[in-house]
């Protein structure tokens, strides 16, 4: 499997289960201030076993990727946490949760979209909507904002990372929200 | 900081620099051999990429500003004098409504109550039928129609006539007909517009988002301060207009989603009790006064309770 196949079967299969993932997680792991690298972890094991050969279905695989690591990392702790371990073994059920669909996504994309932009912090949502609406170059962003460039990227880079988060790891039903 | 927000910070910055600054082969080369170093590196890019190519469906806003921007810059000025001229005539009809009857009204409210449906023909041939608990305002002067969508939802079909422009207001924004079929909806936070056949152009009620064609497929969703554009299946914008003929469709629809499209409806409210059902999804066709039959498919598919209190359908655990 080539890195752009990889690229596509990730973006297309792995990356609309990360709510689902973040769920997971955050549930079964006390220090939420770790979810992030964990989901990293996951992500990274799941696309070295993904070059060897692709799993399919992604879901079972990706969920199931994800209770090992945190089964690797309770050991690794030498935490005897039974209950976690126990509660983890029923959670065979998650498995089976509805995945996100693929149109169902894409008709609540752009409400998703715009809440996840809104969602920014203030400046660093004028510097995303100058870029991506206004179609505007960093310099005339920070003409724009009357600030540096390089506060600009700052903004920009903030602003890329909240997005794939706000897109990617929040749970489907925000859409509601007012 | 933690080692993904370090990754994080990294393919942000790669991705900005490749996205917004001079890039080079050598830029190229450097940002592959990076990629190259590590999974982790590649997992990272990746998912920031994706999520900032999903936020180029805003930029479809931006396709417009290139029009305008080639026009001379008088042209855009015109628009908003016309545009200025247009209101004007609005409200001068409205003042001199009585004084200029004939046939056709010039100027009249229509609506719909609960559960109730209506088309309304126009003498140009243009319908415009109306959903449940929709009101509307049409006026006409010999130059311009305009029809004020004051609330829910309603379907367009419109008799182009060059000489005379058929628009649409809803919530400040302006839907300008090119001769087409559409849908808008209007909810109190937000305005949606469907466009099956034809063209049409939107104006935002701010003025800040440029002047947007829609073309067929696209839907619009705008609120006070943003309007953004994305591409919808016709199966998709099919669905949206089963109430055409009495039906609702759900795909994936959560419960809650459900109900409130059902009390959109009807007087006797579907109430879904409790957090947890509210996110079930389901798929079907309903007829929109048929609560009974979304009972029933919640108790047989989820095995939900289904209780009647003070006349509301409670679906729960």
């Amino acid at each position: 499997m080539n890195a752009p196949e990889l690229e596509a079967w990730f973006v297309d299969e792995v990356l609309p289960l990360e709510a689902m993932l973040m769920q997971y997680l955050r549930n079964h792991w006390r220090d939420q201030s770790e979810i992030d690298d964990l989901r990293q972890e996951v992500y990274i094991r799941v696309c070295e076993a993904a070059q060897r050969e692709i799993p399919n279905p992604a879901k079972p695989f990706v969920l199931g990727t994800a209770r090992n690591l945190i089964i690797d990392r309770i050991r690794r702790q030498q935490i005897v946490a039974i209950e976690k371990v126990a509660d983890l073994d029923a959670l065979g059920l998650a498995a089976d949760m509805p995945g996100p669909d693929r149109s169902a996504m894409a008709r609540d994309d752009l409400r998703r979209l715009q809440w996840a932009i809104d969602r920014l912090p203030p400046r660093c949502r004028e510097a995303v909507v100058l870029c991506k609406i206004e179609g505007l170059s960093q310099r005339e962003i920070a003409q724009r904002m009357g600030v540096s460039e390089a506060t600009v990227s700052e903004h920009i880079d903030k602003g890329m990372c909240a997005l794939a988060d706000h897109l990617y790891g929040e749970p489907n039903d925000i859409r509601r929200a007012p | 900081m933690s080692a993904s927000t370090d990754k994080n910070a990294e393919a942000a910055a790669w991705l900005r620099r490749r996205t917004l600054e001079a890039w080079s082969e050598a830029d190229d080369a450097a940002l592959n051999a990076w990629l190259e170093q590590d999974v982790a590196n590649k997992v990272a890019y990746w998912r920031l990429k994706a999520a900032w190519g999903r936020a180029d469906r805003l930029a479809a806003l931006r396709r417009d500003k290139a029009v305008v921007a080639q026009q001379p810059k008088t042209s855009s000025h015109m628009l908003k004098i016309a545009a200025g001229v247009a209101l004007i005539a609005i409200s001068a009809t409205a003042g001199n409504f009585w004084l200029n009857q004939q046939n056709q009204p010039k100027d009249a409210v229509y609506a719909t109550a609960l559960g109730e449906r209506k088309t309304i023909a126009l003498t140009d041939g243009s319908e415009i039928e109306l959903n449940t608990d929709t009101a509307i305002r049409f006026a006409s002067t010999p130059t311009l129609k305009t029809v004020t969508l004051l609330k829910g939802e309603a379907y367009f079909q419109i008799r182009h006539d060059p000489k005379r422009l058929f628009v649409i207001e809803a919530a400040g924004h302006r839907i300008t007909d090119i001769g087409t079929k559409f849908r808008v909806r209007k909810d109190a936070a937000r305005l949606e517009v469907a466009l099956l056949e034809g063209e049409v152009r939107f104006d935002s009620a701010d003025g800040r988002v440029k002047p947007l064609s829609m073309k067929p497929g696209d839907v619009v969703i705008a609120t006070a301060h943003s309007a953004a554009v994305m591409q919808q299946p016709k199966r998709e914008i099919a669905d949206s207009l089963g109430w055409r003929s009495g039906m609702i469709v759900f795909r994936h629809t959560t419960l809650a989603e459900a109900a409130s499209e059902f009390n959109r409806y009807n007087a006797k409210k579907v109430v879904i009790d409790d957090a947890s059902s509210a996110k079930l999804t389901i798929n079907g066709t309903f007829q929109t006064g048929d609560i009974a039959a979304f009972a029933d498919a919640a108790h047989a598919v989820f095995g939900l309770h289904v209780n009647t209190r003070n006349g509301e359908t409670v679906i729960s655990r």
